[in-house]
């Protein structure tokens, strides 16, 4: 049922469906609207499920982790300094294997102090093992969460979920969602079955010392299920299209890209504002198309590699940037082509929440085609002097 | 000169609500330290994250807003590496009570020669109004709407027992004992911790029957006894309510001190 829905209760509501046992989360903004009415929809006794007031971020995710080790189904929502706080217990989620699903409302990192949207806090948790998914929309915001359980949980994969979707972009704005029934949920989501879980009549310790003699393979196997967590998103994608009409099989997803010269590559919410950008300039007369990236962890390098194969050049706008190398996205999209000609420029743009408006990818087209890249964009070089 | 001539005045119009009562706070420290006569370039203020922790951008001094729950420990860094500073710590309850619990009970133990001033609203004002580590069992929040089912945490008597050296509660009402409470901590070797019941008319008053900012001065007036007064009813018998809130001194004692000016 189609409602207009602020992109915060969307997320809480798609959550609920999802039915997890345990929630524990910390506020911190602009996270507060989920978590604020999943306390109250736990508080009505609309969900069976333990919300946890805890102290900080820390014990927010330190708590899930027992929950989940306990055998629950787990969520938490966090964003920014949050999500920096909980870096040991995140590299700890993964390490075990404990199948957790986090929502993160894209936030810079301080300082400065910001409170505004950009993506350098879930991107710093690259390495960490967690997989990451980036929303466009209110829409899909809402139903990444029940494919991310899925994918998650899936006893080939093991691995934890970031749903990322930017802050008061996508969290404080109204869109119309096509929210699932709970008959719908079940029916996609069933229960949570534990691979492993703390049982008193079979004991096992998870996150015990790993001598050098086992470590690297622990790792392997981290690396391992990462890599199979592609095929198993896209066929839970491909599932949730089959059975409510919207498909998500792929990792990535092409904007008029078939015959484009240029092709932008983008993350997250930004993706509309190229859409409407393409088509003014497709009207202009210039072969322009999108390559969104949906899931970041894991990488589609090769499904990336195919899309872009016929195009001239490419420009990948980063809301992120490793200081002194590259936007995230940037590296990995000039990896995915190494060996082609293909030219890959890269835009570090609306770092701290500057607004990017369709002039913006307009000039950044010009700027690509000129051969110009691998800059900050939309600097205010007054500022600078 | 003036308490005035310690704000930076182009930091104003200050971002607090109105009938906010951290304003009223900043003003007794401020008040306080000009009658200690500190120089501005001898003073550092230093703050986490949360409404009180905007305070320390507001003032003319040298100033550190560091990460949420984390101003004790930037702050320890900052006196021990030059004790001739006298640091002040502005925080709040969710700052200093949830995130930064573990900080604030080893500042103590340690007794670093800090004053801290911690504005406990009862709730995390800054974000919308959740529930905080102090805030009454059966008050509303956003993240509790039936009421609070924990207790809270008592801050002063948690400083008493972690080793402050002194240690002292009053409220935004009681602007001249507050005053000379924050001057007292500060002339104290040690690590000096003034609580100061605020009101948040925004995110706890209109949520919890203190509609207008009057009521919950007022009940902050009516609600808070002299901490002597209530061991003394207690020891005769007499039954106090469970919601007095007991104000006053707590201790005022000498163990060693760390980073005290040599």
């Amino acid at each position: 049922m189609m409602e207009i829905m602020e992109g915060s209760h969307a997320v809480a509501h798609a959550v609920t469906r999802c039915r997890p046992q345990v929630i524990a989360a910390y506020p911190i903004t602009p996270q507060t609207h989920i978590v604020e009415a999943l306390a109250e929809i736990v508080a009505n006794c609309e969900l069976d499920a333990d919300y946890i007031t805890v102290e900080s971020e820390f014990s927010a995710l330190s708590a899930c982790l027992g929950a989940s080790a306990a055998g629950s189904r787990v969520y938490s929502a966090t964003t920014s300094q949050g999500l920096a706080l909980m870096f040991e217990v995140c590299y700890n989620v993964a390490g075990m294997r404990f199948p957790i699903v986090m929502s993160i409302v894209n936030r810079a990192m301080g300082a400065p102090l910001s409170i505004w949207n950009d993506h350098q806090d879930s991107i710093s948790l690259r390495d960490s093992g967690w997989m990451q998914f980036y929303a466009e929309d209110n829409q899909e915001a809402t139903d990444l969460h029940y494919i991310a359980y899925k994918v998650s949980e899936d006893h080939r994969v093991l691995l934890p979920s970031l749903v990322c979707f930017d802050g008061y972009i996508i969290s404080h704005t109204y869109e119309p969602v096509d929210m699932l029934t709970q008959e719908q949920a079940d029916s996609y989501l069933p229960p949570f079955k534990p691979y492993h879980r703390l049982d008193a009549d079979d004991p096992i310790s998870f996150g015990l010392f790993a001598s050098p003699d086992y470590y690297l393979e622990f790792r392997y196997e981290n690396d391992q299920a990462m890599r199979r967590a592609q095929d198993i998103m896209a066929s839970c994608g491909r599932e949730f299209g089959e059975m409510f009409g919207r498909d998500y099989s792929g990792l990535v997803e092409a904007y008029r890209l078939d015959d484009a010269d240029t092709a932008i590559v983008a993350m997250g919410s930004l993706c509309g504002t190229v859409k409407d950008a393409i088509d003014e300039l497709r009207d202009a007369g210039k072969k322009v198309g999108l390559l969104k990236i949906r899931s970041f962890r894991p990488f589609p390098t090769a499904e990336i590699r195919s899309a872009l194969s016929g195009v001239s050049r490419v420009a990948v706008l980063d809301k992120n940037i490793s200081l002194g190398s590259k936007g995230a996205a940037c590296l990995e999209v000039r990896d995915a082509l190494y060996g082609s000609q293909i030219p890959v420029l890269g835009y570090v743009i609306a770092l701290g929440g500057r607004d990017v408006r369709k002039k913006d990818i307009a000039a950044i087209v010009e700027k690509a085609e000129k051969g110009i890249g691998d800059i900050f964009y939309g600097l205010r070089e007054e500022l600078l002097k | 000169m003036s308490y005035q001539d310690w704000f930076r005045q182009d930091r104003l119009p200050h971002i607090y609500c109105s009938g906010c009562g951290n304003g009223t706070v900043i003003n007794c420290t401020l008040m306080a330290v000009d009658e200690i006569g500190w120089k501005e370039n001898e003073t550092v203020f230093v703050s986490g994250i949360g409404c009180s922790s905007r305070a320390s951008g507001y003032i003319v001094t040298d100033s550190l807003h560091t990460t949420h729950g984390r101003a004790l420990p930037f702050a320890t860094g900052v006196k021990l590496s030059n004790p001739d500073l006298n640091v002040v710590v502005f925080t709040g309850d969710g700052d200093l009570a949830a995130i930064g619990g573990n900080h604030f009970i080893h500042a103590c133990r340690r007794n670093i020669d800090l004053t801290v001033i911690c504005m406990n609203n009862q709730i995390y004002g800054m974000t919308g109004g959740q529930g905080s580590p102090t805030t009454p069992a059966g008050a509303l929040s956003t993240t509790t709407p039936y009421g609070s089912s924990e207790p809270a945490f008592d801050l002063s008597e948690l400083a008493v027992a972690a080793g402050a050296n002194y240690v002292a509660r009053w409220t935004s009402y009681h602007v001249k004992e507050l005053t000379r409470a924050i001057g007292a901590g500060m002339r104290t070797p040690g690590l000096s911790f003034i609580e100061t019941m605020t009101q948040c008319p925004t995110n706890y008053g209109r949520r919890n029957k203190l509609r207008q900012v009057t009521d919950q001065v007022e009940f902050m007036k009516n609600h808070t006894a002299l901490r002597q007064k209530l061991d003394r009813m207690r020891e005769s018998g007499q039954k106090v309510p469970a919601d007095v809130i007991a104000i006053g001194e707590f201790v005022r004692r000498d163990r060693p001190a760390m980073g005290v000016r040599r």
